[in-house]
């Protein structure tokens, strides 16, 4: 529900940066996005169209990369995936684990300009 | 002038900066106030603000409490809160699902944050969109209720993720409603190792004195911690100045 204002930034970043930028029409939004940020996909991806809508973004795409939850294994003292989200432990040796490294991102990591 | 080509910028930008600075702001104004601040979290009906008057009349005597409490529409919440006799703000968010940084620093306008030993911030009934939110508070708690179903942890695994400590509600309704408390731990144990857990009742308090006793104890370590940082800081400063 609160991926439409989630949106309106990213959109309003993006316009923000290319006016920086000498006023570059930006062609796509590129995004880390990870299971544990609280957004969902499919919404943010709809939520984006609507919210570049009469902004110089109209027209322009959201590019999503996935990443994976990892946690950090106390036991093998590595960084490794967990079994599930419903299920934090280690996938390789199954020893539970609260501390999650990566699979909070909600980042935008690159624009794609001219 | 345009470039012809397009071409990749880089810019990692955290989506949620602005509120992510406003909260580490928040939780700096808190902290240098000595005002230990808890969050709520569950889904409607789980028995938020039952909770937190309950917790508010128990903690009244002895500490500097007050709430700012969120809900979509109605003033009713703070109404109820009020009856504790504690300092109670309404945060109105109106079509909002969830509280934000800003909200919270603005509902905070011309309170005496020194005045205060603990703050208390109820979150609007939703398990999806506060876990994307900072709101500079010390400890998160989420709540569940007995006759929301052992299996919610599962299904909301990023809200329990977020949070510090779990309290079962309702627990005066566990047998009526067959509640497996054993079951709701494990799952809670699942998604979250290691956290806390426990089971009240703000009906008929049962469970109420070890949450109290609990919190209590966090507020005061908070507090002699942030004395020790004053105390070292006043030393550095005392050496720099000798």
């Amino acid at each position: 529900m609160h991926e439409l204002s989630i949106a309106v930034s990213m959109v309003e970043m993006a316009a923000e940066e290319a006016a920086r930028r000498g006023g570059a029409q930006v062609h796509a939004v590129y995004l880390k996005l990870g299971p544990l940020s609280g957004v969902v996909r499919e919404s943010l991806l709809f939520s984006y169209m609507v919210a570049c809508e009469g902004t110089p973004l109209e027209g322009s795409q959201l590019v999503i990369e996935d990443v994976p939850v990892s946690v950090y294994c106390p036991a093998c003292e590595a960084e490794t995936a967990p079994v599930s989200l419903q299920q934090l432990c280690c996938s390789v040796c199954q020893t539970p684990t609260p501390q999650v490294l990566r699979g909070k991102e909600l980042e935008v990591t690159a624009l794609e300009i001219q | 002038m345009m470039d012809t080509e397009p071409r990749l910028v880089e810019v990692r930008q955290n989506v949620l900066k602005q509120n992510d600075l406003l909260a580490r702001e928040l939780r700096g104004r808190f902290h240098e106030a000595g005002v230990y601040v808890v969050s709520l979290v569950s889904s409607p009906g789980t028995g938020k603000t039952a909770l937190l008057e309950k917790m508010l009349t128990l903690l009244r005597p002895q500490h500097a409490v007050a709430a700012l409490v969120g809900d979509l529409a109605t003033e009713n919440d703070a109404a109820r809160l009020a009856r504790s006799g504690a300092p109670v703000r309404q945060i109105v968010t109106g079509t909002v699902c969830h509280l934000d940084a800003t909200m919270v620093h603005n509902a905070l306008d011309g309170w005496n944050l020194s005045e205060l030993e603990m703050l208390f911030i109820e979150n609007v009934g939703n398990l999806v969109c506060p876990s994307s939110y900072d709101l500079g508070e010390d400890l998160r708690l989420v709540l569940l209720s007995v006759t929301e179903g052992e299996d919610k942890p599962l299904k909301y695994p990023t809200i329990f993720n977020t949070a510090d400590v779990a309290v079962i509600t309702k627990m005066d309704l566990a047998a009526a409603v067959e509640f497996d408390a054993q079951s709701a731990r494990d799952n809670i144990q699942r998604v979250r190792p290691g956290m806390r857990v426990f089971e009240v009742s703000a009906k008929t308090g049962a469970g109420m004195d070890e949450l109290m006793r609990v919190l209590a104890g966090r507020v005061s370590a908070s507090k002699s911690e942030s004395e020790s940082e004053l105390k070292s800081k006043f030393q550095s400063e005392k050496v720099m100045a000798g």
